[in-house]
């Protein structure tokens, strides 16, 4: 067993960022463990732009900006390891590590869970019909394209308008299949209005909104898909159905924080958003453990995933140099129009930022932070959307040191 | 074709596993044809993976007899062909008078059929064996277990394999012709043979008919199911039933070997015996209906679905029959007819077989097999073994250090293994149900690329001719450039 003072499971943009973030504030003692060959994370799939307009204020690729803060973890000569498959995890802070080399442990003062999400697969979704070859994430599409150099398609049909799957339509047709339109479930679209644009309506992808696959057709490759429209409680809508043939599905229906490995240890987890329950200093219900990126919540932008994995290394040098956080015993709960939140729990005493999504399209409304029947802190937004994470900054001074928050939309 | 093979088994099931297992005892040239890509694609995978205790059949049945007699050999099996198996129990689960009732003619009917370890329980009992379900009294059978089924099936046919035995994927009997011995027609070379075991599961009345024996009814009773995710396990350490019909065991909740839950099955006659699609309602039916007796089903837990149909040979009114098997010496002499192999066939399949080989040596004696090796060995699995143990398999061989698929801690020494697999199959789902690669959460969305990428390696073939489960079922269609 070797003793570290941090721990970071997973090398992707929140572990690479937090760990950046430890050794500048002096922590030395710790370790990046990443299950593939490679530092980056999901990153390194994705080739098109539009990362770190926020952070760098540019443009770039997801490889250049993984590899941003992969150069910095070179020149400072922050101790990682690749191929390093974490398989067990416990609340006294013992990890377990498999690698070729052997079978590692380590007890660290701090672990910080980094492990990003996973797709919602055709099982998830409960998607009837038969098991051909040919239902892919969209994830998977996009590794097997960008990072295996192979061609999942030729006719597809794409479910669900997240951003990976309309990110998905445009590199397919660019790779010279065809794409004959995406399918949403709900009203309104769930990804990004820069990717309807830039993805989809410039290749005259059509999108088609309320509607659902409900039969996947043939017994060795996919052949096709019945698709219908659907109802507003989501049902499909009987004498809607059309078939479409095609030769691949893409699913692109929702990702959920990968926490297999947080649940074994024990975290507690928010049933709405699938990630670990935390404080204002990301740190979950075990001591030491903190969690940050995608792993804690859904994020839109990268950009966010690195601000908040920094947010709460800052927290956590604090910790292992033995700071004594003033406990978090004031709760923070999602109300009405509101999706999920982060913090769940806060100590009420110094400033927070609250992260949020709602659950519907709202136009001119308001997001409001009560406490007591007081309001403590609103937004104004001119537009809010399911797609977009909203962060607000809420001010110690104007809480009370009891009492639930609620968060909901005007 | 000029080599003439002493039997010929069409169908590479359990059953016709089972079969070329039990002649590899003997010195024949033994073949099995398999229109699949791979064992156990059909009937024999697609159920609830339950080793029966033998009580649910008529006396005097074939059904009851060699389910009782295969549930007794369980245990050996598993130690000789290195597949996993678990006795169990299972329970019945009843609430009424009437069903106190069936469950009496159940225990009484079980007695005599010779199925050992049945008792009725009470609530208390019950709660002690199975905590989370709902019901005031079942009957428990102790004897009663579960299995993997396609492992039990690869298993049964590697043994076969390396005491002898020829195997032939892709290769669909489509005529038989009878003269000196038979000629068996595929698409891809005839087959000369002394002897034919007509295995064929849900083609069973289809080689029948070739066989010239006609007039067989197969119908088909397909069942729908839904799979939990393993969390699910701790909560259901044995089968949970309701209280059977006559002809139906019900809608029941079944762990697996490895810690998942089977919901199902439904049961509704079908034509098609080759359409596997599960339609919503049925899904949500299937969740409703359980629930009625373990009520943990919930919709975030369910990773996939399947169905399966089981071939059942019925009279001219409908009425389902016993397992068949026979020679017709006036018809198709040394030919081995089995119609109608239905559940509880996987329970059955080797003393189904031994009876095969008791039928043939009724009319011809076999030579043992000197050589004979009843043992053989599964892939050595990394997952749920002590640290020190996964240990010393890394420094024994460092592809153990290698995590392809994390959701069930599956190593690249394993899908290596499992690539280089003996009956020579190559398609992703031999490789999935072979180490249990890509069955997790995430449903291979992290590790298919590795593993496509490793069938292309190994087997020096390009990425369009990776197969997935079935014939025609391509992956990829190629490559996006040319590699340099």
């Amino acid at each position: 067993m070797e003793r570290k003072e941090a721990v970071i499971i997973g090398g992707g943009p929140a572990g690479l960022a937090a760990a950046l973030k430890l050794w500048e504030k002096g922590i030395r003692d710790l370790l990046i463990l990443e299950r593939e060959d490679h530092l980056g994370g999901i990153l390194r799939q994705c080739i098109h732009d539009g990362f770190g307009l926020g952070r760098f204020g540019k443009s770039l690729s997801g490889p250049e900006y993984a590899q941003a803060f992969i150069d910095e973890i070179i020149r400072n000569k922050i101790p990682y390891l690749t191929g390093a498959a974490v398989m067990g995890l416990t609340k006294d802070r013992q990890i377990t590590v498999i690698t070729r080399e052997g079978v590692r442990r380590y007890e660290a003062k701090a672990v910080i869970l980094a492990m990003g999400c996973k797709e919602r697969s055709r099982g998830a979704l409960g998607i009837p019909g038969e098991r051909p070859a040919g239902v892919f994430t969209a994830g998977t599409a996009q590794a097997y394209m960008n990072l295996y150099n192979r061609m999942p398609a030729k006719e597809a049909v794409i479910l669900g308008s997240g951003d990976i799957g309309m990110i998905m339509a445009r590199r397919l047709t660019l790779e010279g299949a065809h794409v004959q339109a995406v399918f949403e479930l709900m009203p309104h679209p769930s990804g990004l209005p820069r990717n309807i644009i830039q993805c989809l309506e410039d290749y005259k992808i059509p999108l088609y909104l309320s509607h659902t696959v409900t039969e996947i057709h043939g017994d060795a490759r996919l052949t096709g898909v019945t698709v219908a429209e659907v109802d507003g409680h989501r049902k499909p809508i009987a004498g809607t159905e059309k078939r479409y043939d095609c030769d691949t599905l893409i699913l692109s229906a929702g990702l959920i924080p990968d926490n297999q490995l947080s649940a074994d240890a024990g975290v507690v987890l928010d049933s709405r958003t699938k990630g670990a329950v935390v404080d204002e200093h990301f740190q979950t219900s075990i001591p030491g453990v903190f969690a940050a990126g995608n792993v804690l919540h859904v994020h839109d932008l990268v950009d966010f995933v690195s601000m908040e994995a920094e947010a709460l290394a800052s927290d956590a040098a604090d910790y292992i140099r033995g700071a004594n956080f003033v406990p978090c015993t004031v709760r923070i709960r999602a109300g009405e129009g509101i999706g999920h939140i982060v913090p769940q729990k806060i100590s009420a005493e110094r400033d927070f930022r609250l992260s949020l999504r709602v659950r519907d399209h709202y136009k001119d409304c308001r997001i409001v932070v009560r406490q007591g029947g007081q309001t403590v802190a609103s937004k104004k937004m001119k537009k809010a959307i399911p797609a977009e994470m909203i962060q607000m900054n809420i001010k110690a001074e104007k809480l009370q040191k009891e009492g639930e928050l609620e968060v909901c939309v005007q | 074709m000029t080599v003439t093979y002493d039997v010929v088994i069409i169908g590479a099931g359990v059953i016709g596993s089972a079969v070329a297992r039990e002649l590899s005892r003997y010195h024949l040239k033994t073949a099995v044809l398999e229109k699949n890509l791979d064992v156990c694609n059909e009937t024999s995978g697609r159920n609830s993976a339950v080793v029966h205790g033998g009580f649910a059949y008529d006396e005097g049945t074939k059904k009851a007899r060699f389910c009782v007699e295969g549930n007794r050999m369980m245990e050996q099996l598993s130690k000789e062909l290195d597949f996993p198996f678990l006795c169990c129990g299972k329970v019945l689960v009843g609430n009424t008078d009437a069903d106190m009732e069936q469950l009496r003619r159940t225990m009484e009917q079980g007695a005599k059929n010779g199925a050992e370890g049945l008792s009725l329980i009470d609530e208390k009992k019950l709660h002690e064996l199975v905590p989370a379900v709902v019901g005031k009294f079942a009957m428990w059978s102790k004897t009663s277990g579960i299995l993997d089924p396609f492992l039990y099936t690869v298993a049964l046919a590697e043994n076969a394999h390396a005491n002898g035995t020829e195997y032939f994927f892709d290769h669909e009997v489509t005529g038989i012709t009878k003269g000196e011995g038979y000629v068996l027609h595929t698409a891809r070379g005839d087959f000369r043979t002394r002897w034919v075991v007509n295995a064929a599961g849900l083609g069973c009345g289809k080689i029948s008919d070739m066989l010239g024996i006609t007039g067989y009814r197969v119908i088909g009773s397909k069942g729908n199911y839904i799979i939990l995710n393993k969390k699910l396990g701790e909560l259901l350490p044995m089968p949970v039933y309701p209280v059977p019909s006559n002809t139906y065991m019900g809608i029941h909740v079944t762990p697996t070997v490895d810690g998942n839950v089977t919901v199902g099955p439904d049961a509704e006659n079908t034509e098609d015996f080759a359409y596997y699609g599960v339609p919503q309602k049925k899904m949500e039916y299937l969740a409703e209906s359980a629930s009625k007796l373990w009520p943990h089903i919930r919709k975030e837990d369910q990773i996939r679905n399947f169905s399966g149909i089981l071939p059942k040979w019925v009279d001219a009114h409908g009425a389902i029959q016993d397992f068949q098997i026979e020679i017709r010496d006036d018809i198709a002499p040394h030919a081995v007819n089995l119609v109608g192999i239905e559940s509880p066939g996987l329970t059955a399949a080797v003393p189904i077989a031994q009876y095969v080989v008791e039928l043939m040596k009724e009319r011809e004696e076999f030579e043992e097999n000197p050589s004979f090796n009843p043992n053989r060995k599964g892939i050595v699995r990394f997952a749920g073994r002590s640290r020190a143990e996964q240990e010393a398999l890394i420094r024994q061989n460092p592809d153990y250090g290698e995590i392809v698929c994390q959701c069930e801690e599956i190593t690249r020494a394993e899908l290596l293994e499992a690539i280089r697999n003996p009956l020579g199959v190559s398609t992703m789902t031999g490789i999935k149900y072979r180490t249990r690669a890509m069955m997790g959460n995430c449903q291979a969305g992290f590790c298919q690329m590795k593993i496509e990428r490793m069938l292309e390696q190994e087997l020096g073939i390009r990425p369009e001719e990776v197969v997935y489960s079935r014939k025609g079922s391509w992956v990829l269609s190629g490559k996006l450039r040319e590699e340099g």
